[in-house]
This record gives C-alpha cells, sequence and structure tokens, in this order.
C-alpha cells in the first residue's frame, strides 16, 4: 500500500457473491491500488464467503449486512461507513436479481412482479445507494455500476434483465447530471459474459459464452482481472473526465454487425 | 503431496462448499434434501467441480446431478473421454 494510486480512497463495495464475483474482481483491483474498502453483504448466506475476501483486504475491513431493496439497510450501513471510515470517494454497486423462471423463455412472460422486483433491485438500487453515499462524497469520487449488452440488444434468455440493464445505464446518465456539480462521476461496466455464479442463472449461458468467443474481434472472452482493472481506472483520475458512460469490456462483441 | 481420487477431490469440494461433515457425504447423499443445500449451493458446487476438473457441465446435465454418487460418477465419465 502507501504509494497507490488509490491511496487515501474509500471505496464501498455491493454485490460480492463470492471470488468469482466481478464486485470481488474489481475490490481486488482497487484494494491492491491502496484503497480501504468496506463490503456489503445481502444475507447470511454469503455472509461467510464476504467475510472472508474482505479479510484479504485488510484484517480491520468492514463487512456489514446491506439489502439493497430496503433504505432502512441502506441508511444504517452508510451510518456504519460514516462511523468507520468517515468518507467515501468510490462506490461499486454490482448488483442484479430476477427470478429465474424470468431469465428463460419469452419475454413477453415476465410477470407484474418479476419486472418490479428486477427492477427495484437491479437499477433503482443504484439510485438508493448514489443518494446515501453522496453526503459522504464531500471530495467527489466515483461510482461505478455493472451492465451488459442484453441492455442495448436482445440477447435471448436475458429478458427482463436486459430492460432492468437498460433503466440502469439510463439512471447513470441521469445520476452524471444531478452528481457532476459535487465532482461525483458515475459510470457503468458493460462487460461481456463472465462465469460468475449470478451468470449461470441465465439459461444458456454457456452458449452465450462460447458465442463470443467465435465472435468477438478478440476472438476470447474477457478476464475478471481485465474487468477489475477497467474498475480500477474508473476510479482513479485517469477516467477523470469521463462520467455518464457505459465503457463496455466485452473483446470487441458490441461492435460487430454479424 | 499423493495424488487424491477424483473421488476424494469430490468429498472435499462437496464438505468446503457446503459446510458439512465428511462423513455426511455418502454415496447415496442428495446435495439439497440431505446435506442441505440451495439452489445456489448448487450452481456453486457445479463451478467449484468445473474449475477443479477442468470440464465443463452444460444445464441439462447439472439438472441430473443430484446425489454425490451420481457427481462422482459423471465425472469420472468425463475423465476417460
Amino acid at each position: 500500500m502507501g504509494g497507490g494510486i488509490l491511496s487515501g480512497r474509500v471505496g464501498v463495495v455491493f454485490g460480492v457473491a463470492n471470488k468469482r464475483s466481478i464486485a470481488w474482481a474489481i475490490a481486488q483491483a482497487w484494494s491492491a491500488a491502496g484503497a480501504r474498502l468496506v463490503f456489503n453483504y445481502q444475507g447470511e448466506r454469503v455472509r461467510a464467503n464476504v467475510e472472508e475476501l474482505a479479510a484479504e483486504c485488510g484484517p480491520d475491513t468492514p463487512v456489514a449486512q446491506c439489502d439493497v431493496s430496503r433504505d432502512d439497510e441502506i441508511a444504517g450501513f452508510f451510518d456504519l461507513v460514516r462511523s468507520r471510515a468517515g468518507r467515501v470517494d468510490l462506490v461499486l454497486h454490482s448488483v442484479a436479481f430476477a427470478p429465474r423462471e424470468a431469465l428463460e423463455g419469452r419475454f413477453v412472460d415476465t410477470t407484474r412482479q418479476a419486472f418490479a422486483v428486477a427492477h427495484d433491485i437491479s437499477a433503482y438500487s443504484l439510485v438508493a445507494v448514489s443518494r446515501a453515499a453522496a453526503p459522504l462524497m464531500a471530495e467527489g469520487g466515483s461510482i461505478v455500476t455493472l451492465s451488459y449488452y442484453g441492455a442495448e440488444k436482445v440477447v435471448p434468455h436475458y429478458n427482463v434483465m436486459g430492460v432492468a440493464k437498460a433503466a440502469l445505464e439510463a439512471s447513470v446518465r441521469y445520476l452524471a447530471h444531478d452528481l457532476g456539480p459535487q465532482r461525483i462521476r458515475v459510470n457503468a461496466i458493460s462487460a461481456g459474459p463472465v462465469n460468475t455464479l449470478a451468470a449461470r442463472g441465465i439459461s444458456g449461458f454457456m452458449e452465450m459464452y462460447k458465442h463470443y468467443e467465435a465472435h468477438a474481434p478478440l476472438k476470447r472472452n474477457v478476464t475478471l482481472e481485465e474487468v477489475g482493472q477497467t474498475g480500477l481506472f474508473l476510479a482513479s483520475d485517469g477516467s477523470a473526465g469521463i462520467t455518464g458512460q457505459t465503457i463496455y469490456v466485452d473483446s470487441g462483441y458490441s461492435v460487430m454487425g454479424m | 503431496m499423493a495424488d487424491k481420487t477424483l473421488e476424494e477431490r469430490v468429498r472435499e469440494i462437496i464438505v468446503e462448499q457446503l459446510g458439512v461433515n465428511a462423513e455426511q457425504v455418502t454415496t447415496e447423499a442428495r446435495f439439497i434434501e440431505d446435506l442441505g443445500a440451495d439452489s445456489l449451493d448448487t450452481v456453486e458446487l457445479v463451478m467449484a467441480f468445473e474449475e477443479e476438473f477442468g470440464v465443463e457441465v452444460p444445464d441439462e446435465d447439472a439438472e441430473k446431478l443430484q446425489t454425490v454418487g451420481t457427481v462422482i460418477e459423471y465425472l469420472k465419465d468425463k475423465a476417460d473421454k
């Protein structure tokens, strides 16, 4: 630590489930660059995983429950951040959910309930978390969220999650406008398929993965480390002039017309 | 380090992933009913097997792997190919 490019910065990380999580890859990059981190976990199920991983970022790394669908838990979480770290410079939001049955079959069959929960947890949570974090970001900072190309184009089976990611990317633009005067930047990383726990919930994920390998300009899939390094870029002064954007980290797949 | 058998490696992964005792991981044990796995646990288990054995387990195969024994047979079968 000490001389890292994020030295002295405090980062808040939402959405680590296990060691294969994109959130963990970015958190590792932030930690290696000198940032101090605070982690959320959502539910007892992932608590032990997150605690074990967080300890790799330093023995005193705070870890606390925060269900992003609950405003009271978000408020409580940032109270803890305030008392433990005193400030926030970086926020990582890597949270999404849709009922499994909504991630197979036809989008037209999405229920009102599945649509609402997918948007609440996958898009609105960024708004709620940003609003809670902003007062602690007195020196400005960077908010980073994770999206996917299904926000822009039709990816079979991605369904309501694509629509929720479109809402997320639009939210990034509006948040960038609102928080820009406070020198808070807000950007999304649109990552190509990465073999995570969340991705495996999408029906036919492995076909998607192979499709990228065959058709992306780089003829391979992206690695967790690569997404982590882009997360580091968006947290660092290297991206000081970038806000409101969706940055593709997808081996170039999204530029192809066929 | 002596080479562990495929079966030993499978059992170790299950013990670590599900936080159960080695004695519970019998050949007949069912992941959900007997070992208390939830649906996310079963996905994590499949991913752990893929990583450990360098194989790919398609969704339609994963659905059939409901007991410790079926996983061991499945992975042995894959290893022979």
